[in-house]
C-alpha cells in the first residue's frame, strides 16, 4: 500500500497498462518530454521511449483522428486532450467518428481508445479552461464516460478503460491532481459501470462525481455531526455505462435522492438519473429528488466568484437538511 | 520552393504492361457502369436518401486501387462508391447498401455515404469533410509502429483543403514521417461553388504542399496510367519509410454534387469540354493504340455490364433490413445498453 497523488496515479495507471500490452501507445501535447502540463505523465517517456509516448503538435483533431485510425487498425491508444474545454475543438471525433463507426459499419469497425482529459474548475482559469464537460459526451450513443474521484480509482478505472473495446472518455479532475490517497500495491483493474457506495447511510442518498465526491462526503459528515442526519454517498464513477441498480437500491433504502453536479444546470447528468429514478422508483421516494448544480452561467475566474459557483460542502449540507425538514 | 511536377501520359510508354492496362480499363468501366446504374436506380426511386456520384473521376480510384497491395488501407469520403468498388468490393454489396437492402455492405445501417469493407481494406467513407485525414494518419502510425509495410491512402475533394483537419493532418504526417498518401481529387467544385472562388491559391492541395515541406504534385487525374504511376511512386516512398505524399489530381465530375443537384451553376460548354477527356474513353483509345482488339474491349464491357445487371437484379430481389439489427453494434458487446 502506497500513498499517491491523483496525478501520480494517472502515470501509474498508464504505466501499468503500457507494461502489460505493447499495443498501448500514448500521445498528446507536452505529454512526453515535459511530463504533461499537470505533471500527470511524468516518467512515462523515460520508461517507454519515444515510439510509445509521443508529443504532438497543438492539433486536437489530429490527435483524436490519429488515435482513432490507430485503434481501428490494432493499437490501443491513449490520447490526451490537455483541458477538457478543448474537446470542443475536436468534437467531430467524439460525436461523429468514434461512436458511430461500429454501428454504421454494422460491426466491422472497432475503436478501442481512451481520451484522457483535465476536467473541472477550482483553479481560477476562467470560462475556457475550467468547464466540466462530461455531459457533452454522455448523450452520445457509442461512447463510454468515466470520471474517477480517488487515486486508487484513477488506476482501476483507467485500466478498465484501456482494456475496454469501446471508445472511453476519461475525465480527470484538475482540482484533484494534488489530492493524496491510499493505493494498493500491484495491478488494479476495475469494471466500468460500477458505482461505489463510499459512505453508507439511511436517511438520504447523495450521488456525486469527481471533485464533488469529497465535498459530498464532507457534507455527509457535517449533516451527521450537526444534525444527526445519516446520508449515503455514492461515487457514480462512470456515467456510461451507468450503474443504475446501485442507485435504485440505495434510493429504495433511503427514500430521498440528491445529485451533486459540477455542471451548468441545464441537461446535466443528474437530470437523467432523476428521470430514471422517477420512472422506476417513484414510490420509493418520500420527497422530490433535488439537483445541486452550478448556475447556468460560464465559469468566472476570480476566486471569490468561482467559489460560489461550484456546489460547496455547506450548500450541499444545507440543501439536504432543508429538503429533509420540509 | 520545390519544382512542380506536371505529369502527362507523354505518348506511348509500355512500362505498365497489357495485363495491368486491361485491369485498369476493367476497373474504370466497372466504376462507370455501377455508378451509372446507381443513378438509374435513383430515377426509379430504388435508391433512397442522398448519393454523391463520381462519374468522370474513375481514373483516380482505379489508378490508385490498382497500385495498392493487399493490406493497404483506403479512406474515402461520402463520394466513395468508386473507391470502395475499386478495391474489389462486389457491385451487389455496394448497390445493396445504396438501395438500403439487407444484402448491402452494412445491411442498410450505413447508407451510401458510409461504405466500409474492412476485408477489402476499405476503412470507411467519412461524411464529415476532412475527418478522415487524421484517421488515415493514425492507421499509418500503426503501420510505422508495428513495422508493417502497408500504406494508408486517403482520398478527398478540393473542398477539403480549406478545413482545419487537412492542415493538421498534413503537418502531423510530415513530422511523424507517416506512410500515408493524401489524394486530392480536384474536380473544380466545392459542392456547388467553384473551388477557385473560395480558395486563396489556384491549386488547393498542391499549392499548400510547400507549407508542409512536401513536393508540389499535380497530375492529370483523367489518365489512369498517370495516376497509376504516380501512386506507385508515392507508395514506394511510403514503404521505404520516407513519409507522406500529397497528390492533386485534376478531374471533373460529370454530374452534380449530390442527387439533389442538377449542376446548373456550371458554365455552358464546360461539361462537354471535359467529356472529351472522359477517362473511360481516353483509356479505351489507348488500349487500341497498344493493339488491344475491339473484341477484347467489347468482351470486358459486356462482362462488366453483366456483373452490374446481375447485381441490380439481386438487390431488387433482396429483402429490406430486419428490424432486429436496429439496436445492434452500438457497443462492442453487440448491443446498445448504456446502463444496467
Amino acid at each position: 500500500m502506497a500513498e499517491l497523488t491523483y496525478r501520480e496515479a494517472v502515470a501509474r495507471g498508464i504505466a501499468q497498462e503500457m507494461s502489460r500490452d505493447p499495443d498501448v501507445v500514448f500521445l498528446g501535447e507536452d505529454v512526453a518530454k515535459a511530463g504533461g502540463v499537470f505533471k500527470a505523465t511524468v516518467g512515462l517517456y523515460e520508461q517507454f521511449g519515444p515510439l510509445r509516448v509521443r508529443d504532438t503538435p497543438i492539433s486536437e483533431q489530429a490527435i483524436l483522428g490519429a488515435a482513432m485510425g490507430a485503434a481501428m487498425t490494432g493499437l490501443k491508444p491513449i490520447a490526451e486532450i490537455m483541458f477538457s474545454d478543448f474537446i470542443a475543438v475536436c468534437f467531430d471525433y467524439i460525436a461523429n467518428e468514434f461512436p458511430k463507426s461500429r454501428y454504421m459499419s454494422n460491426g466491422q469497425t472497432k475503436c478501442p481508445l481512451v481520451v484522457r482529459t483535465g476536467n473541472g474548475a477550482g483553479s481560477r482559469f476562467g470560462a475556457q479552461h475550467s468547464q466540466s464537460v462530461e455531459n457533452w459526451c454522455m448523450m452520445i450513443p457509442g461512447l463510454k464516460v468515466v470520471a474517477p474521484s480517488t487515486p486508487r480509482d484513477v488506476i482501476g478505472l483507467l485500466a478498465a478503460a484501456v482494456r475496454d473495446p469501446d471508445p472511453v472518455i476519461f475525465f480527470e479532475h484538475k482540482s484533484l491532481y494534488a489530492v493524496k490517497g491510499e493505493v494498493p500495491d500491484g495491478e488494479i483493474v476495475d469494471t466500468l459501470g460500477t458505482a461505489k457506495i463510499v459512505r453508507p447511510g439511511k436517511d438520504a442518498t447523495i450521488l456525486a462525481l469527481a471533485l464533488m465526491v469529497p465535498r459530498a462526503l464532507a457534507a455527509a459528515e457535517k449533516l451527521q455531526s450537526e444534525h444527526g442526519i445519516d446520508v449515503e454517498v455514492i461515487d457514480v464513477r462512470s456515467l456510461v455505462p451507468l450503474d443504475t441498480q446501485t442507485i435504485l437500491n440505495s434510493v429504495g433504502r433511503t427514500h430521498r435522492l440528491f445529485t451533486v453536479e459540477e455542471n451548468p444546470r441545464l441537461c446535466g447528468w443528474g437530470a437523467e438519473i432523476v428521470s430514471i429514478v422517477a420512472d422506476e422508483a417513484f414510490y420509493d421516494l418520500d420527497g422530490p429528488p433535488v439537483r445541486i448544480t452550478t448556475p447556468h452561467i460560464p465559469l468566472p475566474a476570480a476566486d471569490i466568484l468561482e467559489d460560489v459557483v461550484l456546489p460547496t460542502v455547506d450548500r450541499i449540507a444545507e440543501t439536504v437538511k432543508r429538503s429533509l425538514n420540509s | 520552393m520545390k519544382p512542380s511536377k506536371q505529369s502527362t501520359s507523354g505518348g506511348l510508354n509500355d512500362d505498365i504492361g497489357e495485363t495491368k492496362r486491361l485491369a485498369l480499363y476493367r476497373s474504370q468501366v466497372r466504376l462507370r457502369e455501377a455508378e451509372q446504374r446507381a443513378f438509374d436506380l435513383f430515377l426509379q426511386n430504388l435508391v433512397k436518401g442522398t448519393s454523391h456520384l463520381s462519374l468522370g473521376q474513375e481514373a483516380i480510384a482505379a489508378g490508385f486501387a490498382e497500385a495498392m497491395q493487399k493490406g493497404d488501407l483506403s479512406f474515402c469520403t461520402y463520394r466513395g462508391h468508386a473507391h470502395t468498388l475499386a478495391r474489389g468490393v462486389p457491385v451487389e454489396k455496394v448497390l445493396g447498401e445504396l438501395m438500403q437492402r439487407d444484402n448491402g455492405l452494412m445491411r442498410g445501417k450505413g447508407g451510401s455515404m458510409h461504405l466500409t469493407s474492412e476485408e477489402h481494406g476499405v476503412m470507411g467513407s467519412y461524411a464529415i469533410i476532412g475527418a478522415h485525414l487524421p484517421i488515415a494518419c493514425g492507421a499509418a502510425w500503426r503501420a510505422q509502429y508495428k513495422g508493417h509495410k502497408d500504406v494508408s491512402v486517403c482520398f478527398f475533394g478540393d473542398g477539403t483543403t480549406n478545413i482545419g483537419a487537412f492542415h493538421e493532418a498534413l503537418n502531423f504526417a510530415v513530422v511523424w514521417k507517416l506512410p500515408v498518401v493524401f489524394v486530392c481529387e480536384n474536380n473544380l467544385y466545392m459542392e456547388y461553388t467553384p473551388i477557385s472562388e473560395v480558395t486563396a491559391v489556384p491549386h488547393p492541395a498542391a499549392d499548400r504542399a510547400a507549407a508542409y515541406g512536401l513536393e508540389r504534385i499535380i497530375i492529370d487525374g483523367n489518365d489512369a496510367d498517370v495516376v497509376y504511376r504516380t501512386a506507385q511512386a508515392a507508395f514506394a516512398k511510403a514503404r521505404a519509410g520516407e513519409g507522406p505524399t500529397l497528390i492533386e489530381c485534376l478531374t471533373y465530375r460529370h454530374s452534380g454534387h449530390s442527387r439533389a443537384d442538377p449542376a446548373k451553376y456550371r458554365p455552358e460548354g464546360e461539361l462537354e469540354k471535359w467529356k472529351e477527356r472522359d477517362p473511360v474513353i481516353v483509356y479505351r483509345e489507348r488500349l487500341k493504340q497498344f493493339g488491344v482488339s475491339e473484341d477484347t474491349i467489347a468482351g470486358i464491357d459486356a462482362e462488366v455490364r453483366r456483373e452490374v445487371d446481375d447485381a441490380t437484379e439481386a438487390c431488387k430481389a433482396a429483402p429490406m433490413p430486419q428490424l432486429d439489427i436496429l439496436t445492434t453494434d452500438v457497443y462492442a458487446d453487440g448491443g446498445w445498453a448504456w446502463r444496467n
